[in-house]
C-alpha cells in the first residue's frame, strides 16, 4: 500500500521572528509542495534567510506554526530539522576546510538518525551519489582544495546523506561562475524530479524565473505574495513586489570628458599570496572624472591589481604615479596622495565588526585634522561627521556608537563607501562595490560612483558584472591572465565583444575565434568600427 | 623518564581534546595543583590511595564543569578565567595546607604499589620500563584510546569540528554547548589525575606550588604535538627525559661542574625552544578560545 502523498511538504502559519530592533519575519504563511522548486525572493534584509533558518532549526520562531508533511511539528534545533528531513545549504558554506569531503559528509549522520557506516563505504556512496547527480567528486580530497562550485556540491551531498527531502539553498548562485550555475540548476532539477522539495533563495529574478515552479516574494519581513511561473504575465509585476516601486537604472552620461591625467601605472608586475606573478606589464592611464571599468572573469588578477593601486601589495616591477607623484610604498602614503579603496572584502579588510560605526569611519583619517586634535582623536567631531553620513547615506544603524557587526551587508557597504568617499579622493579604486547587494543598494552605490566621477574623481571600477561595467564606465579594460588584453571606449564596443575577451577569445577579421595568447606579445583587441 | 613524563602526558591528553574542541584551558596548572592537594588530604585522612585518587579526579571534574559554566555558558574570556584559576589555586592550596596541618609534620600516605611486569622487568636497562606505578601504565594505555576516539569516531569528528567551526557542528545537529561541557569534564578529569599522580605517586606529600609549571608545559606540549595524542606522548617523553636527566646528573655526580640550576632549567628551555620552533608553522584550531553564539 502506498502511503498517502502529503498535500504540502512544508507549510508555515503566522511565523514571526523578532531580533533586537527589527522584526525579521512578520506573520508569514508559506508553503511548499512535494517535488516543487519554490523560489524565495526579496532584496537583502527581506527576511528570506531568517525564514529558512527557522525551518532548519537554527533560529526559533517567536510565534507561528510549522507543518511538515501536513503534521504540526516543533523545530527547536537543527537536530529536530534534520530528523524531519529538512536540510539547508548555507550561503557561507558549513564545511570544515581542513577535513576531507567524506569527513564533512559523515559529520552529523548519526544525529540525523542515519545508519552507521565506515569512511570507506561512505566514500563509495558519495562517488555513486555524485555521479547520479551528474558530477564527480573525490571523497578523499580535503575541502580546502576544492573550488567553490565543488564545495557547494559537497554541501548538497551532505544534506542528501542526512536524508533531507526538503532542501533549502540560500543564494546558491551568488558564489558561482555562470557555467557552474547551469550545473547547479541541473542538479536541482534532478533532485526535484526525485520528489524532493527545493526552497531556492535568491534576489536574482532571472534565476527564479528559469528554475522555479512557484515564487514567494518577501519584503521587509512581510510576505507580499506567491506567484506561479505559469501564471506570470510580466516580470515587472515581480520586481514591483520585491521593491515596492520601480528602479530606474543609472546610466552614465554619454560624453566622455577627458581631464588631466591623474593615474598612471607603468609596466607594473605583482605577485599573488602564493608568490606567483599574476600581473605583468600592466599599464593604465586614467583621467580626471573618468570611470574605467575593468571587466574580467574572477581570478585573472583583478584583486591583485586593485591592491597594487592601493599600495597594499608591493610592486615587483614598474611604478604607479598619482597626480604625477610616484606612489607608495605604504597604503598610508597612497591615502595621503588621495587614493581611496573600496575593497571587495568589506568585513574582512574594509571594516572592523567589533568597532563602532564612528570608529570604522575614522580608521583611515584619524591621523589628520579635523579628526585629530593635537595628539588625540577628536571624537566629538568624528561622531558629528559620522552622524551626518549615516543620514546622508541612509545607513540603518543605531547611531555613530552602534557596533558595526550589527549592520546588514548593504549598510556595511554603504558605510565603507561613505568612508572612502568622505576624503574627496583623486582616485577611487572600487573592487566589486555592489557584490551581493540588493538592487536598491546597488543602485544607490552606482549613483554615488557616478556622482563622484562628475566631481572629478577618477574611478577604477572592477566588477564581474558586465552590465554594471557597461552602464557606468567611460572606458572598458578587459583583464585576462594578468594582462590587459583590451582597452575600449564604451561607445565603440559591445557586451558580446567584451564577454569574448573575458574568456580569452578574440574575434579576428574572418569571424572565427582564436584563443588569445597570454605570454609573449599580446595583440590589443581593436574596437569594432 | 616515564614517571616524570606521566603528569605532563595526562594533562596534555586532556588539553588536546579541549583545544581540538576550541576550548583553551589555561587553568590546567591550577586544576593540577588543587587536585594534588585534595588527593593528598583525602588520601592521608582515610589512609587510602583509592580515596585519594577519586578525590583528585573528582576535584578535576568539578573544576572542569565550573570552567565550562564560565566559558561556555557565560562566554567569559577563556584566558582570563584560566590565568585566574592558576593564581587562585596557588593561594588556596598553600592556605589550605596550613589551615589543615599547621606548620608541623605532614601525615604519611600509604605506600604506592609498583606494578612489576614479571619477566620483562628483569631485562637489563629496558627492564625499568616495566616496573612502574599503576598510573604510569594507565597514562600510556590512554594514548591509543585518546587517538582512536579523536580520529576514528563520530565523537572525535564532532569534537574536532567544534574547534574548526562550531557553527558547522551546530547546523549538523550537534549540541555545541553540551559537547563542550563533556570535553571540559574530560580536560578536568585528566588534569585532576595528573595532579593526583604528583602528590600520591611521584612523591608522597603535598608542597606549595608542587606542579612547578607542568600544567603550562602540558599546554605547550599539546601545541607542538599538533593536537595528536601520539605526538603528545612522544613530546611528553622528551620532557620526562629532560626532567630525569636533571635528577640523574645530580645523582651521577660526574657532571658536577655544571651547576644544578642549569640542569633543572632543561624542561623549561625545551618548552621555549619547542614553542619558538613551532610558532613558524603552527596552525591553531580556528575557533580556539572563542565563545560560541548563534549569529544574529
Amino acid at each position: 500500500m502506498m502511503p498517502d502523498e502529503p498535500k504540502y511538504a512544508v507549510r508555515t502559519v503566522g511565523i514571526t521572528k523578532r531580533f533586537p530592533g527589527v522584526v525579521a519575519n512578520r506573520s508569514i504563511d508559506f508553503d511548499v509542495l512535494p517535488g516543487e522548486i519554490h523560489g524565495l525572493l526579496g532584496e537583502n534584509g527581506a527576511g528570506k534567510t531568517t525564514l529558512s533558518s527557522i525551518l532548519s532549526g537554527y533560529y526559533r520562531p517567536d510565534e507561528g506554526e510549522i507543518y511538515v508533511r501536513d503534521k504540526l511539528v516543533r523545530i527547536n534545533s537543527p537536530k529536530d530539522a534534520l530528523k524531519l528531513g529538512i536540510g539547508m545549504v548555507y550561503q557561507h558554506f558549513s564545511l570544515v576546510p581542513r577535513f576531507k569531503v567524506v569527513e564533512n559528509v559523515l559529520l552529523g549522520l548519526d544525529v540525523a538518525g542515519q545508519q552507521k557506516r565506515d569512511l570507506k563505504t561512505l566514500a563509495k556512496q558519495i562517488s555513486q551519489r555524485a555521479s547520479e547527480l551528474g558530477f564527480s567528486i573525490d571523497p578523499w580530497a580535503e575541502v580546502s582544495e576544492l573550488s567553490v562550485g565543488e564545495q557547494q556540491r559537497v554541501e548538497v551531498l551532505k544534506v542528501l546523506f542526512r536524508g533531507a527531502s526538503i532542501i533549502i539553498l540560500d543564494e546558491p548562485t551568488s558564489v558561482l561562475a555562470p557555467v557552474e550555475v547551469e550545473g547547479l540548476f541541473r542538479t536541482i532539477n534532478s533532485l526535484a524530479t526525485q520528489g524532493r522539495s527545493i526552497i531556492f533563495i535568491t534576489h536574482k529574478l532571472v534565476e527564479a524565473l528559469e528554475l522555479c515552479d512557484r515564487m514567494t516574494v518577501l519584503r521587509s519581513g512581510i510576505k507580499v505574495g506567491t506567484l506561479s511561473r505559469t501564471g506570470l504575465t510580466s516580470t515587472r509585476e515581480v520586481v514591483q513586489m520585491m521593491f515596492g516601486g520601480e528602479i530606474e537604472p543609472t546610466t552614465r552620461r554619454g560624453t566622455t570628458r577627458v581631464g588631466d591625467e591623474v593615474l598612471r601605472a607603468e609596466d607594473i608586475a605583482v605577485k599573488n599570496d602564493l608568490g606567483q606573478e599574476v600581473l605583468k606589464d600592466v599599464s593604465l592611464t586614467l583621467h580626471k572624472g573618468e570611470i574605467l571599468g575593468l571587466a574580467g572573469v574572477e581570478g585573472n588578477g583583478q584583486k591583485e591589481l586593485a591592491e597594487a593601486l592601493a599600495a597594499i601589495r608591493p610592486l615587483e616591477a614598474g611604478r604607479i604615479l598619482i597626480g604625477g607623484k610616484v606612489s607608495g610604498p605604504n597604503p598610508e602614503d597612497q591615502y595621503d596622495l588621495g587614493v581611496a579603496y573600496i575593497t571587495d572584502d568589506r568585513v574582512g579588510e574594509g571594516l572592523v565588526g567589533d568597532l563602532s560605526v564612528a570608529e570604522n569611519f575614522v580608521l583611515k583619517s584619524f591621523r589628520r585634522p579635523p579628526h585629530r586634535k593635537g595628539l588625540i582623536v577628536d571624537w566629538r567631531e568624528v561622531e558629528k561627521e559620522t552622524d551626518q553620513l549615516i543620514r546622508e547615506y541612509g545607513i540603518v544603524a543605531r547611531g555613530p556608537k552602534g557596533v558595526a557587526r550589527t549592520l546588514s551587508g548593504g549598510n556595511l557597504q554603504k558605510l565603507l563607501v561613505a568612508r572612502e568617499l568622505s576624503g574627496k579622493p583623486i582616485v577611487l579604486i572600487a573592487n566589486q562595490p555592489t557584490h551581493g547587494l540588493d538592487a536598491r543598494t546597488t543602485e544607490y552605490i552606482h549613483q554615488k560612483l557616478v556622482e563622484q566621477a562628475s566631481e572629478g574623481t577618477a574611478v577604477v571600477l572592477i566588477s564581474n558584472d558586465l552590465d554594471e561595467v557597461f552602464s557606468l564606465s567611460d572606458t572598458i579594460a578587459v583583464i585576462y591572465g594578468g594582462q590587459i588584453i583590451g582597452l575600449l571606449p564604451r561607445e565603440q564596443t559591445s557586451k558580446e565583444q567584451v564577454a569574448h575577451l573575458m574568456v580569452g577569445l578574440r574575434e579576428d577579421s574572418g569571424g572565427t575565434q582564436t584563443a588569445t595568447k597570454t605570454s609573449g606579445d599580446v595583440e590589443l583587441a581593436q574596437p569594432k568600427t | 623518564m616515564l614517571r616524570s613524563a606521566t603528569p605532563i602526558l595526562l594533562t596534555a591528553l586532556g588539553e588536546t581534546y579541549g583545544e581540538s574542541a576550541g576550548v583553551l584551558n589555561l587553568g590546567a596548572e591550577g586544576v593540577m595543583l588543587i587536585a594534588a592537594f585534595t588527593a593528598f588530604v583525602a588520601g592521608a585522612s582515610t589512609n587510602s590511595l583509592v580515596v585519594g585518587v577519586l578525590a583528585g579526579v573528582g576535584t578535576g571534574m568539578a573544576l572542569g564543569v565550573a570552567i565550562a559554566f564560565l566559558v561556555v555558558t557565560l562566554r567569559s574570556d577563556q584566558i582570563v578565567i584560566g590565568v585566574g584559576l592558576d593564581i587562585a589555586a596557588l593561594g588556596l592550596t598553600s592556605l589550605g595546607l596550613r589551615v589543615i596541618y599547621g606548620t608541623g609534620q605532614l601525615p604519611m600516605l600509604p605506600a604506592r604499589e609498583i606494578i612489576d611486569v614479571a619477566p620483562l622487568s628483569s631485562i637489563p636497562i629496558v627492564g625499568a620500563l616495566f616496573n612502574q606505578p599503576a598510573m604510569v601504565y594507565l597514562a600510556i594505555l590512554l594514548v591509543p584510546v585518546f587517538y582512536y576516539v579523536l580520529y576514528r569516531t563520530q565523537f572525535g569528528l564532532k569534537l574536532r569540528t567544534l574547534g574548526e567551526n562550531p557553527m558547522v557542528a551546530d547546523t549538523a545537529g550537534v549540541n555545541v554547548f553540551f559537547m563542550r561541557y563533556i570535553v571540559l569534564l574530560i580536560v578536568g578529569a585528566m588534569a585532576g589525575l595528573a595532579g593526583t599522580y604528583l602528590s600520591l605517586y611521584q612523591v608522597s606529600f603535598f608542597r606549595d606550588n608542587m606542579t612547578q609549571g607542568r600544567g603550562f608545559i602540558a599546554i605547550a606540549v599539546t601545541m607542538f604535538a599538533h593536537w595528536n595524542p601520539v605526538n603528545v606522548f612522544l613530546a611528553s617523553l622528551l620532557y620526562g627525559g629532560a626532567e630525569s636527566l636533571a635528577g640523574g646528573v645530580q645523582a651521577l655526580g660526574f657532571l658536577r661542574t655544571i651547576p644544578t640550576e642549569v640542569v633543572l632549567m632543561l624542561p623549561y628551555i625545551f618548552t621555549i625552544v619547542g614553542l619558538v620552533a613551532l610558532a613558524r608553522r603552527a596552525r591553531l584550531p580556528p575557533a580556539l578560545a572563542k565563545p560560541y553564539r548563534r549569529e544574529l
